[in-house]
């Protein structure tokens, strides 16, 4: 472990800020994807192993969408919205009917979706790695220097779009009347049955709401990484760690959970980096071990 | 009315055997006896998820030489029969595959294609078996030059990481004189490949350039989708020049965002494993001036041979060859001229046919465009290491030099030396 290469970065407002940035560039980006695993769970109460598949779906679509239209804004949007309604129809034919099955069965009908899918996209778009998106000419401009760190403003580009999704969807489960029922349906959705409420069409919102932030986080991530078949396999398991250590089903846990993750990755690089996923997974034991509920999950 | 005459049970049942028993005589039997006589080779590979193109392009390279040889009469009329088999890259699937092929399919060959993890899991069970193995695609250079991981009846048709750790020193060395590059990082891939590329390619620049000084060194995963952290290392550290030994979705991924930060401006690139048509033609915006080997390209060796099969595989499967494939027709030719030269599938025979031969080859830059298995590790030796920088268009590649066999030879004792293996 090189502790004093991590001190003498922290000294270092450029090494500090640069680290920081770019932390919070990757934590955000967690942030997209975990967030939608994360409602998909508390209210569903299902653990949604496909969730990485879907991130990969986004990233296909958007790309789809880029070389035909050309337009990068349109891509990620379109490829997002695509996802979502592919979403909303992988719950109400499938998911909708596992809904009071056992978890294992839950588990093996995400998990062979995930495995259709990887195949699908080779049949499709073949089985080599396409190129990336692509950002927009706008943001292909040299990188910014602060305090002397180096900041590309795409990343500020993610970061600001990140957290207003995140706002939106923070302002959508507290001040509307339908994240007022979503929270009620991760409640007691049996009551909200008896109150007239059509909970099949919210299940299946929620499902799709949770679909679009998957297609987000791989539209987004696709502007800036090949894409291919399985992409999604790797962010399923730092989305599950966000999941963990946030508390399953909270998505202001969710949003602190992927900073924490952003940042130890982007630190755990200087210090120790032969063990940035390690520190990942002791972080989430450390949780798991002093607060089981998360960070800021409650006690069930 | 034409009455419908109806026919009982019996003779529906009678009737369909007899039709049966004649077309299974008449047509089925023989080919069944043919199959059974076919030369049979398992190839236990990546067919599924993000590797499937190593699969792909290992199995189009074979079939393309299979084809050929089969219609040509085979051997003595027995045709090369290819059973092909997914391990999904799994270690333990590429042993059980293999096994499968061994105890129920009684294949005659293994053509191996698997990566270095899965490779070593197959080279344990062909030491058990005493089945012929080629091995291809496995660069780790342990698999074959660890007298103790070696095995009789296993040739090694891949690139070897010290063959192309040493060719990549020299060059880099004398890039690194020519521009005064006095400080390095390393972002390598964290397995055995990356350790190995990481370890080799350093210890050997050390010899040509000692002096250099390592800033940093990145280990993302393998298939990591976000390289950030490593990028803003090499941000902060400003080193002279980097080593990369990521490849294919990775290595495009790493290029297209160190480039956001504009990594490349002030720091050469030397990714051993850029120059190959997938990964090239991948990267959005391919710099001008980033170093490569040449994994493979059309334009390295500058051959007609090599030119020629690059155009017969294109042609066939509208797509360049991989570094891969090369390796696989390498691999299947030697074992093509190995049944023809004993007329017989005894592993004895054909791996006494293959050990220490010197055949042509379109990768081949020893004596008369030759490549040879060599006598003492049973490994490839004088194929094709160039190094080179790129251009953003067809054919990617300029300005290639070739490695110089004598010094990779001189320098592998050496290292093999160093660890006790020779």
């Amino acid at each position: 472990m090189e502790i004093f290469a991590l001190l003498d970065c922290i000294i270092s407002p450029a090494c500090l800020l640069s680290q920081a940035a770019g932390g919070l560039k990757i934590g955000m980006l967690l942030f997209l994807v975990a967030s939608g695993l994360t409602l998909v769970f508390g209210v569903l109460g299902v653990i949604n192993f496909a969730h990485g598949a879907l991130y990969m779906l986004g990233a296909y679509f958007s790309w789809q969408i880029m070389s035909i239209t050309g337009h990068f804004g349109l891509s990620v949007i379109l490829g997002a919205l695509g996802v979502g309604i592919f979403g909303l129809l992988f719950e109400r034919i499938l998911i909708s009917r596992v809904y009071n099955a056992d978890l294992l069965v839950q588990i093996l009908l995400c998990y062979s979706v995930v495995l259709i899918l990887d195949d699908l996209v080779m049949i499709i778009w073949g089985d080599e790695f396409l190129s990336s998106v692509g950002v927009p000419e706008v943001f292909q401009v040299p990188p910014l220097f602060i305090f002397d760190a180096i900041i590309p403003p795409f990343h500020l580009a993610i970061i600001s779009m990140s957290f207003i999704v995140g706002l939106i969807l923070w302002f959508i489960m507290t001040k509307t009347r339908f994240g007022r029922l979503v929270r009620a349906a991760a409640v007691n959705p049996k009551m909200l049955e008896a109150l007239g409420i059509n909970i099949n069409l919210l299940r299946a919102c929620v499902f799709m709401l949770g679909s679009f932030l998957a297609g987000l986080g791989g539209a987004l991530a696709a502007s800036v990484g090949s894409v291919v078949s399985g992409m999604g396999n790797s962010i399923i398991i730092e989305s599950f760690i966000v999941t963990v250590i946030g508390g399953m089903g909270s998505i202001s846990g969710a949003f602190l959970a992927s900073l924490i993750i952003g940042m130890a990755r982007s630190f755990g690089a200087v210090a120790m980096p032969l063990f940035t996923d390690g520190l990942m997974f002791l972080i989430m034991v450390l949780v798991l071990v002093l607060r089981p509920q998360g960070l800021m999950g409650n006690k069930k | 009315m034409k009455k419908i005459k109806k026919y009982s049970r019996r003779e529906v049942l009678r009737t369909s055997a007899s039709i049966t028993s004649v077309l299974t005589i008449g047509a089925g039997f023989p080919s069944i006896l043919k199959a059974e006589n076919n030369i049979k080779v398992g190839i236990p590979t990546i067919l599924s998820g993000r590797v499937a193109q190593l699969g792909i392009s290992v199995t189009n390279a074979i079939k393309m030489a299979v084809n050929n040889f089969n219609n040509a009469g085979g051997l003595d009329g027995r045709n090369i029969e290819l059973i092909i088999r997914d391990s999904r890259a799994k270690p333990d699937e590429a042993a059980r595959v293999c096994r499968n092929f061994i105890n129920s399919d009684k294949v005659d060959v293994i053509l191996n294609a698997e990566a270095s993890g899965a490779s070593f899991a197959v080279q344990e069970v062909i030491r058990e078996s005493g089945t012929l193995c080629l091995h291809t695609v496995s660069e780790t250079s342990s698999l074959t030059a660890d007298p103790s991981i070696r095995a009789w009846n296993a040739f090694r048709f891949s690139r070897i990481g010290i063959h192309d750790a040493v060719g990549s020193a020299k060059y880099a060395a004398e890039i690194a004189k020519e521009k005064g590059l006095k400080t390095w990082m390393s972002v390598n891939p964290d397995y055995a490949y990356g350790r190995d590329s990481d370890d080799t390619f350093f210890w050997a620049l050390k010899k040509f350039s000692p002096g250099f000084e390592i800033k940093g060194k990145g280990w993302p995963k393998i298939f990591q989708p976000d390289y950030t952290e490593v990028i803003t290392q090499i941000a902060r550290a400003k080193p002279d020049a980097i080593y990369t030994s990521l490849w294919g979705g990775d290595l495009v991924s790493f290029i297209d965002q160190a480039l956001l930060y504009g990594i490349f401006k002030n720091t050469e690139l030397f990714a051993i494993n850029l120059a190959d048509y997938t990964t090239m033609s991948a990267v959005r915006n391919l710099p001008k001036g980033l170093h490569s080997a040449t994994r493979y390209v059309a334009a390295w060796p500058n051959t007609q041979d090599n030119r020629d099969y690059d155009k017969s595989y294109t042609d066939i499967y509208g797509d360049h060859p991989t570094n891969w494939s090369w390796e696989a027709s390498v691999g299947i030719d030697y074992l093509i001229n190995a049944l023809k030269e004993t007329r017989s599938t005894d592993t004895k025979k054909l791996a006494e046919a293959i050990k220490g031969k010197t055949r042509k080859s379109f990768m081949g830059v020893g004596d008369g465009n030759t490549v040879s298995i060599r006598d003492r590790d049973q490994t490839i030796v004088d194929y094709s290491i160039g190094w080179g920088t790129t251009i953003s268009n067809e054919p990617y590649m300029t300005g290639i030099q070739g490695a110089d066999w004598n010094t990779i030879k001189e320098l592998e004792n050496e290292w093999l030396t160093d660890k006790g293996w020779l």
